[in-house]
């Protein structure tokens, strides 16, 4: 058996192995890798960056644990970006993992910044069916969510004053790593036009650009590299950027094994030619 | 009349909420906000239907030595979240439900999840490979896009540009496409199913 035979029938544990070795790398020897800023992610930047203290939006929390490390740094770093900037947040999730994903991150940011529940964001939970919440809201947030999460009426909420519905606030941004991407594009944007923005995971983003030249978005941050892009722009670094050397090392390994993969087959296939 | 009572009706509300989507009127939204609370109503029971049918299954199960395991490990996970997080203040950070959804779901979510990292890498180095004309445009594509994560002096600025002209423009026209196909393809089936044509949502009873 010649090397190449060996390079085609590669025990699929060696590539495991290559990767896991690869993955250990930065957590032992520290380094940065440069991220270069995307117009898609500095528009979502520039929209929160733009408002004035008080004003208001809407940012959906909707994703489960298994897209955590993708989404949270976005998650992360638009909190940071509002309440630094004493922005009023809506936050409501449309996926039933996601409120426990925003009960924690808010109670940490709430803390970090001292906002109150009710009077510097609001926080109204969860309801199923995406479609018929994004429509209900669109009419009035009291259809969909008469209390908050904490079961305080949202009439009482000082934060919900003068805000009926999500023609109130000044946008919509969603980080997702599900359908309910879809139905903000549909029914937010599609039936009362107002300005929706996504974060998405790495391997959804392609799907959204079609959006993005559209208008239908008018931002997407895209996975871990969307989520370091925001917060080199933001300033505030969690772990989107500690990330980056970790997903450029098995890129650049993965990249290798397909090169040495094509060498190999194009050097058996000349020899089975003969 | 188990059969027409639901074709008439669905009939009958499709066309109405049609006609009362163009119709920018108080009423019309009136009308609009009404039928949606009747979905929120349906879904309430549907819900409920499908706990039901979900424990039921599970119970079944039980009976069976083989599955009486994980059916047993399914029950107990599921009453044990559902109860702690009956009250409100039970849902909060910092309580039963919220560390059991923190230091177990997350853990083994996120565990499963990042898997994929060593099954992709595997499939890519047996997938990836130039042996058709296509095979080369995919490759090539995946191998560009892949780039733009690692650092290539001067020529990253290029990479950078050609990956966005991939994502904007070859990527963009099939998935419209594919969004156009499916979009004409709903609208079909949505038709089918007010004219009482695609009868398949009302079971086989």
């Amino acid at each position: 058996m010649t090397i190449w035979d060996r390079i085609m029938n590669l025990d699929r544990r060696w590539i495991y192995l290559c990767i896991a070795v690869v993955v250990i790398i930065p957590a032992v020897v520290s380094f940065k890798v440069p991220v270069a800023t995307t117009p898609e992610v500095k528009k979502v930047f520039d929209f929160v960056d733009k408002m004035q203290p008080g004003e208001c939006f809407y940012l959906g929390i909707d994703y489960d644990p298994s897209a955590l490390a993708e989404l949270d740094p976005m998650t992360y770093a638009i909190l940071n970006q509002a309440f630094s900037k004493d922005l009023k947040v809506i936050i409501g999730c449309l996926s039933q993992f996601g409120v426990g994903m925003a009960e924690t991150r808010l109670a940490e940011m709430s803390a970090k910044y001292g906002k109150k529940s009710g009077e510097d964001y609001c926080f109204l939970g969860y309801r199923p069916y995406p479609a018929i919440c994004i429509l209900t809201m669109g009419v009035d947030f009291r259809v969909t969510f008469p209390l908050d999460y904490y079961g305080v009426p949202l009439d009482s909420l000082p934060v919900m004053n003068g805000i009926k519905n999500l023609m109130d606030v000044k946008g919509v941004v969603d980080i997702t790593a599900g359908n309910v991407a879809d139905f903000w594009i549909t029914y937010g944007n599609g039936r009362f036009g107002f300005p929706v923005a996504l974060g998405v995971t790495g391997v959804m983003s392609a799907d959204y650009y079609q959006y993005l030249q559209s208008g239908q978005i008018f931002g997407l941050i895209s996975g871990i590299k969307g989520a370091a892009e925001y917060e080199e722009l933001s300033g505030f670094e969690t772990t989107g950027m500690e990330s980056i050397p970790y997903q450029t090392l098995s890129h650049a390994v993965i990249l290798l094994f397909i090169i040495i993969s094509n060498v190999g087959y194009f050097a058996t296939r000349g020899r089975k030619g003969k | 009349m188990k059969k027409q009572i639901p074709i008439y009706f669905v009939l009958v509300s499709g066309i109405v909420m049609i006609i009362q989507y163009f119709i920018p009127s108080e009423e019309s939204e009136w009308l609009f906000t009404y039928a949606n609370d009747w979905v929120i109503v349906i879904g309430i029971f549907a819900l409920a239907l499908g706990i039901w049918s979900l424990l039921r299954s599970e119970f079944k199960k039980l009976k069976n030595p083989k599955e009486a395991f994980y059916a047993g490990t399914v029950l107990f996970g599921y009453f044990i979240m559902v109860f702690t997080a009956l009250t409100r203040e039970g849902r909060e950070a910092g309580t039963l439900h919220m560390n059991l959804f923190n230091n177990i779901l997350i853990p083994i979510q996120a565990t499963i999840f990042a898997l994929l990292a060593f099954y992709i890498a595997s499939a890519a180095y047996r997938a990836f490979r130039a042996r058709t004309v296509l095979a080369t445009i995919l490759l090539l594509a995946a191998f560009i896009v892949m780039l733009r994560l690692i650092p290539l002096g001067p020529l990253s600025a290029i990479n950078q540009t050609a990956v966005g002209w991939i994502l904007a423009v070859p990527n963009m026209a099939a998935k419209r496409a594919i969004t156009m196909g499916v979009g004409l393809g709903a609208i079909a089936t949505c038709i089918k199913i007010i004219l009482g044509i695609e009868r398949t949502y009302l079971g086989h009873d």
